[in-house]
């Protein structure tokens, strides 16, 4: 088996698959009707990328994996998400600030990944970029809303940033599985991605009158497998009906 | 890797066109443009369907529903999803719009007027009920990944956009 591309799907697609989780939980909990919707149409779009990306990683696999043997079936360690989708929805700041965050870089790392030279991962990016820049209007818009909206929103905006943003230089982190990629010209160099993110997220915070945290103390851990306390209650929902019924099918 | 242009074998397209969107039902999958090609290979017909967003869960249904009218026309057939190039707007047809309008869900603006009336609140889309373009965005994401709910402020009737995508 290609080890190293197969290790690279899974990095990038559990980013969608975990966030796509967490802004499914809003199904029916949403803070309005068209934010519920929202949320949970952008929650499908992830799920979509990542059957693409679960399909083809099953097919370089050589033990016979599903894809849904792969969403469904690993333990906690083996998820490669990064930290920052993992976290949950405390409240509508947070759920919106945790998709900005992560939808500024998406949309830069799709870009690159549409150059690939692994055909099937240039495709599933060029489909999947149509989807990620409708996502970036959203949640960017949102921040502006709540950042330069009431006091209240505002304070609320400023305070998931704040929380989240300890867990956005990990996405520039790279794995031994990206460096591989990176030099057989299949993978994107997220290092280079950074400049121009912070650049980008500074000048959207900065409608949005909100201010870009100092601090430069940065948390990681997830694309290694190790995760913050959050991800093993995800799982437990998210792997229910496989652990319960084990091979059951719709 | 296919390009941009449909490959259907003529003597397919009359089953093909009867093939509904299951979300949409007065649209065929033909006017929608996800089947990209349809040819008989060893008596076996070999479709390509694309999806309209990745999520789309009208494509397992959409596949069915191919598979099954090809074998009462009596045909075998396989399947495939094939991703590139990916699914557009632009690939529905005429005929297609027309039947969205009739329907009762306004047909997608070109990407520059689509961009100013769901991020910048420009009255541009037209009611599908009265024809008034004086319409406001109620919501960016409607009741399918592929459209907005919009609202008419001269006759009141809330009504579906199908979203330009490029």
């Amino acid at each position: 088996m290609k080890e190293n591309l197969y290790n690279y799907i899974l990095g990038i697609a559990d980013n969608s698959l975990i966030l796509g989780q967490r802004m499914g939980e809003l199904c029916g909990h949403g803070p309005s009707l068209e934010t519920d919707i929202a949320c949970t149409n952008i929650s499908l779009d992830l799920f979509g990328q990542v059957r693409s990306y679960f399909q083809y990683a099953s097919k370089i696999s050589d033990d016979g994996r599903t894809e849904d043997d792969i969403a469904m079936l690993r333990k906690e360690r083996e998820y490669k998400n990064v930290l920052l989708v993992e976290q949950p929805n405390t409240n509508f700041a947070f759920t919106i600030g945790r998709q900005f965050l992560f939808d500024v870089y998406h949309l830069a790392f799709l870009a690159e990944l549409q150059k690939s030279t692994d055909l099937t991962l240039s495709a599933i990016a060029n489909k999947c970029i149509k989807e990620v820049s409708y996502h970036e209007r959203f949640s960017s818009d949102w921040v502006k809303r709540l950042g330069d909206g009431t006091q209240e929103s505002k304070e609320k905006m400023q305070e998931a940033i704040d929380a989240l943003w300890t867990y956005t230089d990990e996405l520039f982190h790279q794995t031994e599985a990206d460096k591989a990629m990176v030099i057989e010209n299949v993978g994107v160099d997220v290092t280079q991605l950074k400049e121009n993110y912070y650049l980008r997220v500074a000048e959207l915070l900065k409608e949005a009158t909100i201010e870009v945290p100092e601090s430069k103390w940065f948390q990681k851990g997830g694309k290694e497998g190790i995760h913050t306390e959050h991800l093993g209650y995800l799982l437990s929902d998210l792997q229910y009906m496989q652990r319960t019924y084990p091979n059951m099918e719709w | 890797m296919t390009t941009t242009e449909q490959n259907i074998d003529t003597i397919l397209l009359p089953i093909l066109e009867q093939v509904s969107d299951p979300e949409i039902p007065v649209l065929s999958i033909m006017d929608m443009g996800v089947v990209r090609s349809a040819v008989i290979i060893n008596n076996i017909v070999k479709v390509e369907i694309t999806p309209t967003y990745s999520g789309c869960p009208a494509m397992d249904v959409i596949g069915d529903d191919i598979k099954k009218a090809l074998k009462e026309a009596g045909y075998k057939s396989e399947i495939d999803l094939i991703l590139y190039p990916a699914w557009t707007t632009d690939w529905i047809t005429p005929r297609g719009r027309k039947a969205l309008e009739d329907y009762g869900i306004a047909a997608p603006l070109d990407a520059e007027a689509d961009k100013d009336v769901l991020l910048h609140g420009k009255r541009m889309v037209k009611c599908t009920n009265c024809g008034s373009q004086n319409t406001r965005l109620v919501s960016q994401f409607g009741s399918t990944a592929c459209k907005a709910q919009f609202q008419c402020d001269d006759c009141q009737e809330p009504f579906d956009y199908f979203k330009c995508l490029k």
